[in-house]
């Protein structure tokens, strides 16, 4: 490697990293955030079986779930204009992430909440306690510590996911690459040093999940 | 103190489960209720604690009658306020610890303060004698532990009848002997109890009558002493021996 090429790269890195820490994080941070509220209130609906918002909540896992992502940013930011509705792109991202995830999420959700033994809501109602206190003290904490691993595959997913965010002009860490690469040419170099990135990130995130996963079975396992 | 009359329960149309069934049961009565399998003892059971809506029937609890097809949702909150169940396989909450467990009922279904229920918990766990392990989670602990647990949970509320559905049934068995010597005890002490059970000694020795069930009907009902000793029924009778039978066998 020659000096050149170091040289882009160690004075790319802290651009790159500023906007990791600036972009990329808060807006995995907030489009993860709301997708686990969407999840979560998708989840106990379905669960709930509460009629009317079921369907509701069906119909938007498909179409979120069957329409790419890609596209549903670009129907978001560049379509939804003509409408008169217009946000900027930041506020976007979240939006569109947040609600594509919180559908995969949702499931991994539903999934989890299901399998909670129903015994566990029958004894609950057997000791005078609410349907909803039951949900809150006792289901939905086991179904959480079931949804983890999945839910921390949605997250890991979301931190690659955000580099989509360029292509409506948000300037996070992928794109301040593709910006820098238009000014030296290195298209080799320097996507792979935003790859390193996101990999040691992720790879963070991993070893995060890992060691929750222990915490979490610290009381007996789920099983 | 309990009566229940003429309940019916089908769980598919054409398929009736439970057959007119009615039964009663006195203040300090522990009561048995005896079948083959699939007689419907646990639909009676959920049933009359509303874990499962009757087709049909009435029950007067406490003197207050009420139509078990319409009953209320909050009608069903008071009589649970005075009820505990306990369950075949324990249902112990799998995320708190023995003592949250029992304290949970108090606190978030009948809005005692965390000292109050802390004690109630304590006393309700000493008289199983599960005290010791308040802080183990129900997976730390034996069928048997979990199960004194959850009659603990149910006691700590003070309520005026218990119901078991099998309560020995899912152990080892050298883990029956500790959970009937509790069931025996809170009988002693006068606790209305009304117990599905397939333990023949518990239903001869403790259980002051005993309600055999076959196909969805009962069959015979009578005081226990008389039930062992002449059983009227020829069900009854061949029942009374195949069990008898299977016990030699163990
Ligand atoms: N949720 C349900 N849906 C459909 N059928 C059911 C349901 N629960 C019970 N049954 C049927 O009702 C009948 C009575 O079942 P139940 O569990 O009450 O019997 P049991 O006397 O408690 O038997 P065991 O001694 O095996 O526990 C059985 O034929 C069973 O298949
Ligand atoms: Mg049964």
């Amino acid at each position: 490697m020659n000096e050149r090429i170091i040289k882009i790269l160690t004075d790319a890195f802290p651009q790159l990293i500023e906007k990791f820490f600036t972009m990329t994080i808060p807006l995995t941070a907030l489009s993860f955030a709301l997708a686990l509220v969407i999840a979560v209130l998708t989840a106990m609906i379905q669960y709930a079986k509460v009629r009317g918002l079921q369907t509701l909540c069906r119909l938007y896992i498909w179409i979120v779930r069957c329409t790419p992502l890609l596209v549903q940013l670009y129907l978001v930011f560049y379509g939804l204009p003509s409408l008169g509705i217009v946000l900027d792109a930041f506020p976007t991202a979240v939006l569109v992430f947040g609600i594509n995830e919180g559908a995969y999420m949702a499931e991994t959700m539903r999934g989890a909440l299901e399998a909670v033994p129903t015994g566990q809501l029958e004894a609950g109602y057997c000791v005078s306690m609410s349907y909803l206190s039951i949900m809150r003290h006792v289901i939905l904490p086991q179904a959480f510590r079931t949804a983890f691993p999945g839910l921390s595959n949605s997250l890991i997913s979301m931190v690659k996911g955000t580099s989509l965010a360029s292509v409506i002009t948000v300037t996070e860490m992928f794109r301040q690459a593709i910006v820098i690469n238009g000014r030296v040419y290195e298209s080799l170099a320097l996507y792979t040093e935003v790859a390193l990135i996101y990999l040691a990130f992720c790879s963070a995130l991993t070893l995060l999940q890992r060691w929750g996963e222990k915490k979490l079975n610290a009381y007996g396992g789920t099983r | 103190m309990l009566e229940v009359q003429h309940i019916h329960k089908s769980f598919e149309p054409g398929a009736e489960v439970l057959h007119d069934i009615s039964l009663q049961v006195n203040r300090g009565d522990v009561v048995a209720i005896l079948g083959p399998s699939g007689s419907g003892k646990t639909t009676l059971l959920r049933c009359i604690n509303f874990l499962e809506r009757a087709d049909s029937g009435t029950m007067i609890f406490e003197g207050e009658a009420h139509d078990l097809h319409r009953i209320t949702r909050r009608e069903i909150a008071r009589i649970r306020q005075k009820t505990a169940f306990v369950f075949q396989n324990y249902n112990l909450f799998l995320n708190k610890t023995v003592l949250q467990n029992v304290t949970l009922g108090l606190i978030s279904g009948r809005h005692m303060n965390r000292t109050d229920a802390e004690a109630a918990a304590k006393e309700a766990l000493e008289r199983v004698g599960m005290a010791a392990r308040s802080d183990a989670y129900p997976r730390q602990l034996s069928g048997g532990q979990q199960q004194r647990v959850a009659i603990a949970r149910g006691l700590a509320a003070h309520p005026d009848i218990i119901y078991f559905d099998e309560p020995t049934s899912a152990l080892d068995p050298e883990l029956i002997g500790e959970v009937l010597s509790v069931m025996r005890r809170l009988a002693d002490e006068g606790m209305t109890m009304l117990v599905v059970t397939h333990e023949m000694e518990f239903a001869r020795n403790v259980s002051s009558r005993v309600v055999f069930m076959d196909g969805g009907r009962v069959i015979e009902e009578a005081p226990s002493a008389a039930f062992f000793a002449a059983p009227k029924e020829e069900r009854s009778r061949s029942f009374i021996r195949s069990i008898l039978r299977r016990g030699e066998e163990d």
